[in-house]
């Protein structure tokens, strides 16, 4: 179902199980304000769906999915950089290290003698977690912003900064990983905007060139699908004389068709597939909306190329 | 004209020498520094605008192809018929670590040192990776264009996280990360006229050295060396920087949309001002649905359903719409509503979500029509 920036794939359909099997640890990216969080519910929503055992991992901000994901067997785990180097520093034998960290309050300081070493603990993590058999997907809230490909970059630069010991040894295991397109892969979120788009393409081809990931389906959040509305009777005169009516049914029909002119673009400059999420009627996310967008996403998986 | 028909920006731009806008990414914090700076050159203000974001989008909002650089750039733009001769636009790109090799010039004691200090690998980690670094010099680059006699109004474009106001403590930042206990242990060497091999000797140096390696812990110690007695230069700065940002002439004004998370950060910024003992001058809530009207959801639906019955398909599919526009924007506003109820009524600027992006000239005067109702024509 994975399709590379450089040539489309083309052929059967997948179905659900393929699709979420095609590598244990999913990572959400895409910047601020795009509906990462969103995504990951919906993915870890459709998954255990599926039936697949699923945990979801959050990586800073306000833990929100925990709520989101209410009544759902999805398990939810929280990583912060402390508390990974402690557990990293403890299951390596180096509990005296890491009682010295904690308790002066050094790990700011090692991460600045080292940058990365705070992404690269948070990376180990997950890369436990993925060799644990414990799950059969997890799912990654990616960090904000610019961050993504910062995070994703750590271990290759770790490799040249810190040239032996554990964290070295950590940063290759990470990027034999990501390497490794059946263990690991990146879903791009984005909104169906002309910045957001173009960040997006932008992001793609680093993340794939310079991380060596392999790039899932792109996921576009808060799509406004819905035919063009009627403005006109058959013999052209307008529908109603009411112009607050017509103008509202003209914005909807521009946004529409920019909306449209986005996804298209998006095809055009990226051979990845990809996947809409309608938009809803509320500007807060409960699990009943997460439910919706999973149904929708299902949907969805059914007609991906294979 | 009197203060009731003044919008709370209109106010900013009569009073701030400095305006800082603050939000999280996504929210087009960098679009409506663009347009106040726009609209106060307009109003004959020498403005400079400076933004931080890599993704260079101020460069495109103004319409500048070739980008932006960390020297401020004069941008000739039509600012409208009105507009005042004497304003003048400029614009720039920070980049912290240029601004820091600059401090670093500055501040230490002879130029051999400086440049140690530039060649080493720890501090140019310090440079570009530290966290708070980049708000710390975004502070420090506008104390240096509030200074410089070309501009009347600095605008600045805080980056896009959870730290952009970190710069409210930029005396203590730096200094709280030279004062640490692992550095007064780093420096110990160069006091002591010890071999820094004896320094590694130490039970935590070495600790660390097993995590990070011995390369890396040599450069901090070299780093640390260098660095030694440029505390003071340095501390003195940042506490200027920091009277500045805490003074009356300087008003923030913070950014979101209408969406749980921008305005959970907006509340997070207004309480972190407020905890500093500033306020918010001013809230830009952007990308809000328009209202087409006064019917409401509920009235809308109804005219529908009558259309239906009526057998006017075409028309129940009209009322439908919009409808749907209104439940849109009455849960936006709900979703903003704590925000309001944080900042007042009066603080908040509503701009309607554009047919189109924003990324011309023409967007910026739309957005600004929405912010002031003060314009360079008098009226």
């Amino acid at each position: 179902m994975i399709a590379s920036l450089r040539k489309r794939a083309s052929g059967g359909r997948v179905d659900s199980v393929q699709f979420f099997g095609a590598a244990r640890l999913v990572i959400v990216a895409g910047k601020g304000g795009v509906g990462k969080t969103t995504v990951t519910a919906v993915l870890a929503h459709a998954a255990a769906g599926a039936g697949l055992r699923v945990l979801a991992v959050e990586l800073e901000g306000k833990p929100v999915l925990n709520d989101l994901l209410a009544g759902t067997p999805v398990e939810v785990l929280t990583i912060t950089a402390p508390e990974a180097l402690a557990d990293y520093l403890d299951t390596h034998g180096l509990q005296r290290v890491s009682k010295r960290l904690a308790t002066s309050g050094i790990i700011d300081v090692v991460a600045t003698a080292a940058p990365g070493i705070d992404d690269i603990v948070v990376l180990g993590k997950l890369k436990q977690l993925e060799r644990s058999n414990a799950y059969d997907l997890i799912v990654v809230d990616g960090p904000a912003a610019g961050h993504a490909i910062t995070f994703l970059l750590a271990a290759r630069g770790l490799l040249d900064t810190v040239r032996g010991g554990p964290i070295h040894t950590q940063a290759q295991e990470v990027l034999e990983m990501f390497q490794d397109p059946a263990r690991c892969q990146v879903l791009l979120v984005t909104l169906p905007e002309t910045t957001p788009i173009n960040e997006l393409i932008e992001t793609a081809y680093s993340v794939e060139e310079r991380v060596g990931v392999q790039l899932g389906p792109v996921i576009v959040n808060g799509v406004d699908l819905g035919e063009p509305i009627t403005v006109t009777r058959n013999d052209h005169s307008p529908l109603t004389a009411d112009p607050n009516l017509l103008a509202a049914a003209e914005y909807r029909n521009h946004r529409r068709q920019c909306q449209r002119n986005e996804l298209n673009r998006l095809s055009a400059d990226l051979a990845l597939s990809q996947i809409v999420l309608p938009q809803l009627a509320v500007a807060g996310l409960t699990p009943a909306d997460i439910s919706v967008l999973s149904e929708s996403l299902m949907q969805q998986i059914a007609q991906l190329p294979s | 004209m009197n203060a009731t028909q003044l919008s709370a920006l209109d106010i900013v731009l009569r009073d701030a020498e400095i305006i800082v806008s603050c939000g999280s990414g996504g929210v087009g914090k960098t679009t409506a520094a663009a347009a106040i700076a726009m609209h106060a050159a307009a109003l004959g203000k020498r403005v400079v605008v400076v933004t931080i974001d890599p993704a260079r989008r101020l460069a495109d909002a103004l319409g500048l192809a070739d980008g932006l650089s960390n020297e401020p750039m004069r941008v000739h733009l039509d600012l409208g018929p009105h507009a005042q001769a004497f304003g003048e636009l400029w614009a720039m790109m920070l980049d912290p670590a240029t601004t820091f090799d600059g401090l670093v010039r500055q501040y230490a004691e002879t130029p051999e040192r400086a440049e140690r200090i530039l060649a080493n690998a720890f501090y140019h980690n310090i440079a570009g990776a530290l966290s708070g670094t980049q708000e710390y010099m975004a502070a420090e680059k506008l104390y240096q264009l509030h200074r410089d006699h070309r501009f009347d109004l600095v605008v600045v474009d805080t980056p896009p996280t959870r730290n952009a106001l970190d710069f409210l403590d930029a005396p203590a930042t730096l200094t709280r990360f030279i004062n640490h206990r692992l550095f007064r242990l780093l420096m110990l060497p160069a006091r002591k006229g010890l071999k820094v091999l004896n320094v590694a000797a130490q039970p935590v140096l070495r600790s660390i050295g097993k995590v990070v390696g011995g390369d890396v812990l040599a450069d901090a110690i070299a780093f640390f060396q260098a660095f030694e007695g440029m505390e003071t230069g340095f501390r003195d700065r940042a506490d200027a920087v920091s009277e500045l940002l805490h003074s009356s002439i300087t008003h923030y004004v913070l950014v979101a949309s209408a969406r749980h998370d921008t305005v959970e950060e907006a509340r997070y910024f207004a309480a972190r001002l407020a905890d500093s003992k500033l306020s918010v001058a001013a809230v830009i809530v952007n990308r809000l649905q328009p209202r087409f009207g006064d019917a409401t959801a509920e009235q809308a639906l109804a005219a529908a359903a009558t259309a239906q019955s009526a057998g006017d398909n075409d028309l129940a599919g009209l009322w439908r719409n919009l409808a749907e526009l209104r439940a849109l924007a009455d849960a936006e506003e709900g979703v903003i509503a704590p925000l309001i109820a944080d900042t007042g009524d009066t603080a908040i600027h509503r701009v309607p979500l554009l047919a189109d992006d924003v990324h011309d000239l023409g967007g910026l005067r739309e957005i600004a029509g929405h912010l002031f109702k003060v314009w360079p024509s008098g009226g």
